[in-house]
């Protein structure tokens, strides 16, 4: 279907009568530019309908795509607006006049800089400065925190869950319903309650329990990768079965019936086929841990605060234009994670054909 | 088949021994190697997160605090009968204890400790304990109920020393009464707190109905889109698909920072109605720091969690359906009622059930956004954890949580079952 044929169509007329109107309401050019473009899009996206539907089909289709335009954008517009806010060079949440008017002088990366100055002793020196920055800027501090704490719980999320799961999918597992759902209700139950029990048990009760921690684990890393890798597992679990459902078992009888042992089966014939699920448990549990943060407000120490700590008090706190800096930095982050997870599903998904490709 | 039949009368392995008891022991060794590869992350779960929420829940009905401070006066008080007052012999225990305590200066073991435990029963009652236990050393000789009487007139109220009695035995379920506004009166009935003091149980109920706003919001913003993205091709559904995951994997944080921008009164929300003239400049919408603000960050962050389930039960529909409905002349909207709807209600129970157990503990938003109306129980669970020091009550509080999401956990495996959990 041509340009000049989709003009011709009652949902692009309909469009225009309602551009009318919202012009007619607001007054105002940028907003009716605005309100075409957006509607506009999925009218012109989406495949016609067929031409024997009736007057009242096409109004409640056309009704239906604006509703999902509005509802996609309600989904993406909040996280996107953030990037150009980012970029604001005055100290506030909000589009300045000179934002709006594309004005060169009103984005600056201040508050990117303000990443690596903030906390630091003296910013503005040369000599020590990476040190400095190192040592003491509070941001820098949150992100290695963070990914420490990421990576040591997403491997032993990892380790711990693709090992249940294996046991999980064998159809002879007992008690398979109860340990499954044992294994998921770090999900389930509330964070605040997890964190509270942990609060207790890992800061009191174990107090002189485990040696070489006589205050037992609050405020130590111990403690805290212990809650992130609970919480990472039902992930990790929930994928790695959904890949281990569609395995072909047969595979693994083969291999021992050619003289392969356990371990040589498993890395060299279950692995590999459901290394995209274990990937995708693990960047899960990765996500899970970077974005988690009741745990550690209850039993993080001051300096070993995380990103998302950092921004729940500076957004408690003060208010700065470095807290959007950051969170364009995790939105960026969140997409390469959200790409490689689609990618792997994809090519998983290939794999075992259930997919065109 | 005949001869090994007639020879044995029941089939034999190699060793033989009876294939039957052969099957059992394999399927025996089986089963064992199955559970022992979740054992790791059994005892793992169990140690790491069982225990310490077992530990919450016994903190709700165990506070030694009683016996810490007045160690010998807990002991003997038990065998008062609870009339009139204890007999001089128990108070001058209690003075002798209180002398004691007044010297320990260990986390848990202070007056101030007891006064606190005493203060949750009888409102106002913290500085009886601490003023007289400055002077407990003085009183030396009977009656000792008077000699405390004439430091403070409070001690002639016997439920001062009945309320004692109770907060002297290790356990107790006070604070089960004050998370469900209710407590003892000076006869050991239960009774309902004041009316001023009845906070707990509408702070329930009030997020029980948020809970379920924001399930049916998202179940009504939900539905619209997966069915969209159900009957769309795969090409351009998958495509779509990345602007829902997208807000999935991005940082709670993010999204609750960015709903702030979205939402303040200079914010990019009142900013484009005051452009358009939906609203004058001076009368900017208060959208956040409110139960509106935590309603709508909320929808927002727990919509992907509808869309998905909602998404994987309509792919499976087959779009004949309706049309063979339609053909049989069905109007749209009874197909739609009939034959598609009926056949997405196992989506929807996923959805609602999953959405609605999140929601009901949600902290981290509400305590952003929420102003001081928008709290929900979570947040009152961690102010008595982190700064009211009330552990007990938070601990009540928090079981009370925890049953509700875990009758919702297991109404959620009858009806749907944990196995069908996915993402993407």
């Amino acid at each position: 279907m041509t340009a000049s044929q989709r003009v011709k169509t009652p949902g692009f007329q309909a469009l225009v009568v309602a551009t009318i109107i919202f012009a007619l309401f607001t007054q105002s050019v940028g907003g009716t530019i605005g309100f075409f473009i957006l509607f506009g899009i999925p009218l012109f996206a989406m495949t016609p309908l067929p031409p024997y539907a009736s007057r009242g089909e096409r109004i409640w289709h056309y009704a239906f795509l604006a509703t999902c335009t509005l509802i996609f954008l309600f989904l993406i517009l909040p996280i996107l607006i953030i990037i150009p806010l980012s970029f604001n060079t005055e100290p506030y949440f909000s589009f300045t006049e000179g934002m709006i008017a594309l004005d060169p002088e009103a984005y600056s990366t201040r508050w990117y800089a303000d990443i690596f100055r903030f906390g630091m002793t003296a910013p503005d020196a040369v000599e020590g400065w990476w040190e400095d920055m190192w040592e003491n800027a509070t941001w820098i501090r949150a992100f290695r925190n963070s990914f420490f704490l990421a990576i040591a719980s997403t491997i032993l999320a990892t380790t711990l869950g693709t090992l249940a799961a294996l046991g999980l999918s064998r159809p002879e597992m007992p008690f398979r319903s109860a340990i499954t759902s044992l294994l998921i209700s770090p999900m389930i139950v509330p964070l605040v309650i997890t964190a509270t029990g942990m609060f207790f048990f890992y800061g009191g009760t174990m107090q002189g329990v485990i040696p070489g921690y006589p205050d037992g684990l609050a405020k130590t890393y111990l403690g805290l990768v212990l809650a992130h890798t609970t919480l990472g597992v039902p992930f990790v679990i929930i994928t790695v079965t959904a890949t281990l459902s569609g395995f072909d078992r047969s595979l693994i009888r083969a291999s021992q019936s050619l003289g392969a042992s356990g371990f040589t089966t498993f890395f060299k014939v279950v692995m590999p086929l459901i290394l995209p699920g274990m990937i995708s448990g693990a960047l899960f549990a990765f996500s899970t841990s970077l974005d988690e943060v009741v745990a550690v407000i209850f039993m993080a120490d001051v300096d070993q605060r995380t990103i998302p700590r950092q921004m729940f008090s500076g957004l408690r706190e003060q208010i700065s234009p470095t807290i959007l800096a950051v969170a364009t930095i995790l939105v960026i982050m969140s997409i390469i994670l959200l790409t490689t997870v689609e990618l792997l599903r994809r090519r998983s998904e290939r794999l075992r054909g259930l997919s065109p490709g | 088949m005949s001869d090994t039949q007639n020879s044995n009368d029941v089939l034999v392995a190699y060793d033989g021994t009876p294939l039957k008891q052969q099957l059992a022991k394999t399927t025996r060794r089986m089963k064992l190697r199955a559970l022992l590869l979740t054992l790791p992350l059994v005892l793992f779960i169990i140690i790491a997160f069982v225990l310490p929420i077992g530990d919450m829940l016994i903190r709700s009905f165990h506070n030694p605090t009683g016996t810490n401070v007045v160690p010998n006066f807990a002991e003997v008080i038990q065998e008062w009968d609870g009339q009139d007052y204890p007999p001089d012999e128990m108070i001058k225990v209690f003075v002798q204890d209180l002398a004691l305590a007044r010297k320990n200066r260990e986390v848990g073991k202070t007056v101030g400790n007891l006064a606190t435990r005493v203060n949750y029963e009888i409102p106002g009652s913290r500085s009886l304990f601490t003023k007289t236990a400055r002077k407990a050393d003085k009183i030396t000789e009977g009656p000792y109920l008077d000699a405390l009487i004439k430091l403070d007139k409070k001690w002639a109220n016997e439920n001062v020393w009945v309320t004692l009695k109770r907060v002297t035995r290790d356990y107790t379920l006070s604070f089960y009464l004050a998370a469900t506004d209710r407590k003892y009166d000076e006869n050991e009935n239960i009774i309902r707190a004041d009316e001023l003091y009845r906070i707990y149980l509408p702070l329930l109920y009030k997020t029980i109905a948020l809970s379920a706003l924001i399930t049916f919001l998202c179940f009504l913003i939900a539905y619209p889109v997966a069915y969209l993205l159900s009957t769309l091709p795969l090409r351009t559904s998958n495509l779509l698909m990345i602007l829902v995951l997208l807000p999935f994997w991005t940082s709670l944080l993010v999204r609750t920072s960015a709903w702030i921008a979205m939402l303040q009164t200079e914010g990019i929300i009142n900013n484009i109605f005051v452009y358009l003239g939906f609203i004058d400049d001076e009368n900017r919408i208060q959208m956040i720091y409110n139960a509106t603000g935590t309603v709508i960050a909320m929808v927002h962050i727990l919509l992907p969690f509808m869309i998905l389930p909602l998404y994987s039960v309509m792919k499976t529909i087959p779009p004949s359906y309706m049309r063979a409905a339609k053909s049989m002349g069905a109007s749209n909207f009874m197909a739609f009622r009939r034959v598609y709807f009926p056949q997405t209600i196992p989506g929807i129970a996923a959805g609602v059930l999953l959405v609605f157990i999140l929601a009901i503990g949600y902290y981290i938003t509400p305590a952003l956004v929420g102003g001081s109306d928008g709290l929900l129980i979570s947040n009152e669970i961690a102010r008595h954890i982190q700064s009211s020091l009330n552990w007990s009550l938070g601990a009540a509080l928090g079981t009370i949580l925890l049953v509700v999401v875990l009758a919702l956990y297991w109404l959620y495996n009858k009806l749907v079952g944990v196995d069908n959990l996915k993402f993407g």
